[in-house]
């Protein structure tokens, strides 16, 4: 591997060196053209969907390419929640239409065909929507860097603080596909390492409009915390309905694993409060975070900006400062090693790095959701309770079984 | 026995109650079907859609008009059923001399339009709306928590299910709507006015598929995906009951619903696709469908 280290460091040098002379030439045709492929009509939509196509421009804007001489041109496009529909688009875009890099990518399985795409094709993507750790474990790869957050910093944020507090036997209702497997796996996994157990899991295909005779399932188990592996709209009907089924009233206590902004403003807070989790972002956090806000809600629905959006934000951002540097976006490999070999520090994400094997490294938080009463303003709904400093955020290099880190 | 499979009789009475449940909102959904088939023989694909829009008129209704739970009950089949109507009026009606798949066609691009409307409007995560305070809280039954808004729902449907079943086979109103299916000529001579009565039959199966979106508005989300997730499924109900049969829909239905659940109890990862592996070997073995009867 040092090998192809240090080879990849000569290409790098040399397309420097090409590049002094002629600033933009080795731009690929003179654009850098961002791919946002993301879900656009199913359940993903409104934590990524179209607002990540805002994000990734508010990006381009704030970075001023325009004013730096860059060219840069967003397209978009909907995966439809298919494998095999991203790889189509993926190719599509990067054999004939000149895409250099695709941004988002909710849900993992769509996200995992376009990893080996990217790979294939020698581009650059950047993760923020999907969530599997097995995009910087064994499937990781010199084309990826995983931006937001992933199954392990779930499992380790929201599974460490519940088991921690008393909720040391668990049951699983998972989502039957890549993202929600790793995520019971990941938990699970810290469940256990914590000295608690794991009653059982069932398994629900995704999209899922019923979720009532697992949650039966859940409660004869007798658990006392029922882990929620799934996300968006599966979570939102598993939290509904499992208030109504009394769940919480029969001593058992949720734990949503992947919970977003969109999901709490879809369930309201009566239903939502008391909901602990792990995310990576929140608009009403600081100042910059609320003027993000402030300038993304009327551009997407009055959505406010979920981690997803402002993950994308961030990766953009990282990715065109590299792209000023290195003034080549043709060679992927070339373009994320430069990315990851420059710290990251951008408005919303403050200062960060990124691992070897492709993982954006940044603090996580611990949110509570907040009580009706407790609400001030629209959107207003989570209470931090408790910061995961950066360097135990995320699943420690060595663990993840990815070959990039092995030399 | 029941031990041996891993269940225990109480959690499998639990899992046979939840399958009747939605069992109920099946046979309510596919009961409008199999009347706007039978009767006007058009594959209503837009039903989906026009669910979720009852759905989003009690939602809205609650928002901006102040209309409980109960109103919406009334208030959603009359004004999605009227916009069914006019659909059925401007559109359908030019299409029942056509074959099948131009009504299918039309439907379905009509369920693209409105679902993509109401997304566009309301965003796809879905809104929240209560379960009415005076049916909140549930029963402890000894085998399982049955809230009382779930029992509600059962008995809801039983009754319209019941009721349109009783129009249709056995009132003067219902036998002049099947005799205009047959020979719409002929009940026109006897001077019936036939284009309305079908108008008023679209209607009402709309009604029925609004009044089953205010119905589960509050168990699922009140989301413009919720009638996609759901069709699908509704289709293949009625396929396996026979198409146009509507005492085939209701009990299709609620044995389907049992079906999925206690599927979610030994195989769960097979819950969304048992219903199509049963409505293949229906097809295979009797394929105008369990109540079918062969034109």
């Amino acid at each position: 591997m040092r090998g192809v280290k240090s080879v990849k460091a000569l290409g790098l040098a040399a397309a420097v060196a090409l590049a002094a002379g002629t600033a933009q030439a080795q731009v690929s045709d003179g654009v850098i053209k961002i791919g946002v492929l993301t879900d656009m009509s199913s359940l993903y939509t409104d934590l990524a969907g179209a607002g990540s196509v805002v994000a990734a421009k508010m990006a381009v804007e704030d970075f001023g390419a325009a004013a730096k001489g860059m060219k840069v041109e967003i397209v978009s496009a909907d995966h439809q929640n298919k494998p095999d529909v991203g790889s189509a688009i993926a190719r599509q875009w990067y054999d004939a239409d000149k895409v250099d890099v695709i941004v988002d990518v909710p849900n993992s399985g769509v996200a995992l065909a376009v990893n080996e795409v990217t790979r294939e094709k020698n581009k650059v993507f950047l993760v923020s929507g999907a969530a599997s750790s097995a995009l910087t474990g064994d499937k990781c790869s010199p084309n990826t860097i995983h931006w937001t957050y992933d199954t392990w910093a779930l499992a380790n944020g929201t599974g460490r603080a519940i088991v921690k507090t008393g909720g040391d036997t668990w049951f699983f209702i998972t989502a039957d596909y890549a993202f929600g497997h790793q995520l019971e796996a990941d938990t699970s996994a810290v469940v256990k390492e914590m000295g608690g157990k794991v009653l059982g899991a069932v398994r629900a295909p995704l999209n899922t409009p019923d979720f009532s005779s697992f949650l039966l399932q859940a409660q004869a188990s007798k658990a006392k915390i029922v882990g929620l592996a799934n996300a968006g709209g599966d979570t939102v009907n598993s939290i509904k309905q499992a208030s109504e089924f009394g769940i919480v009233k029969g001593g058992q206590n949720l734990a949503g694993l992947l919970v977003f902004l969109t999901d709490v403003h879809s369930l309201g807070l009566p239903v939502a409060q008391g909901l602990i989790f792990t995310e990576a972002w929140y608009w009403d956090m600081n100042d910059a975070n609320r003027a993000f806000a402030a300038k993304f809600a009327p551009q997407d629905k009055g959505i406010h900006p979920t981690m997803i959006h402002a993950g994308v934000y961030s990766a953009v951002t990282h990715y065109l400062k590299a792209i000023e540097q290195a003034k080549n976006d043709t060679d992927g490999k070339a373009v994320v090693a430069k990315m990851k070999s420059m710290p990251t520090d951008d408005k919303l994400f403050g200062k960060g790095t990124i691992r070897a094997d492709g993982r954006h490294i940044h603090d996580m938080y611990l949110f509570e959701v907040k009580k009706p009463d407790e609400s001030k303003k629209p959107w207003d709904y989570y209470k931090l309770r408790a910061t995961i400093p950066a360097a135990e955020a995320f699943r420690p290099v060595d663990k993840g079984n990815c070959p990039l880190t092995k030399s | 026995m029941f031990e041996l499979l891993g269940i225990s009789p109480q959690a499998l009475f639990g899992q046979l109650l939840i399958g009747l449940i939605n069992g109920a909102f099946y046979a309510m959904l596919s009961l409008g079907l199999a009347v706007i088939f039978g009767l006007l023989n058009i594959i209503n694909f837009c039903h989906g859609a026009l669910y979720m829009m009852g759905a989003f008129v009690a939602y809205l209704a609650l928002q901006h008009l102040g209309l409980g739970y109960w109103p919406s009950l009334i208030v959603a089949p009359v004004v999605v059923g009227a916009f069914g109507m006019m659909l059925e009026r401007t559109m359908l009606r030019h299409l029942y001399k056509l074959d099948h798949i131009y009504g299918l066609l039309l439907t379905f691009g009509l369920a693209l339009v409105i679902e993509g409307v109401f997304r566009n409007e309301f965003g796809a995560s879905g809104l929240p709306y209560g379960i009415p305070p005076t049916l909140s809280g549930g029963q402890n039954l000894g085998f399982m928590f049955l809230p009382n808004y779930r029992a509600w729902v059962i008995v809801a449907s039983l009754g319209v299910c019941l009721a349109t079943w009783y129009v249709i086979e056995r009132t003067k109103l219902g036998a002049y709507l099947r005799a205009a299916t047959e020979n719409p000529t002929l009940v026109q001579a006897f001077g019936i006015n036939v284009p309305r009565m079908i108008t008023l039959t679209y209607g009402l199966g709309v009604a029925l598929a609004a009044l089953a979106g205010v119905l589960a508005a509050p168990i699922y989300q009140v989301s413009p995906l919720m009638g996609s997730n759901l069709i699908i499924v509704v289709f293949a109900v009625v396929v396996i009951g026979g198409m146009g049969s509507i005492l085939g829909s209701i009990v299709t239905g609620f044995t389907l619903g049992v079906v999925e659940g206690l599927t979610k109890v030994f195989y769960p990862e097979a819950s969304s696709t048992v219903i199509f592996i049963i409505m293949a070997i229906v097809l295979l073995i009797r394929p105008t469908g369990l109540f079918g009867r062969a034109h």
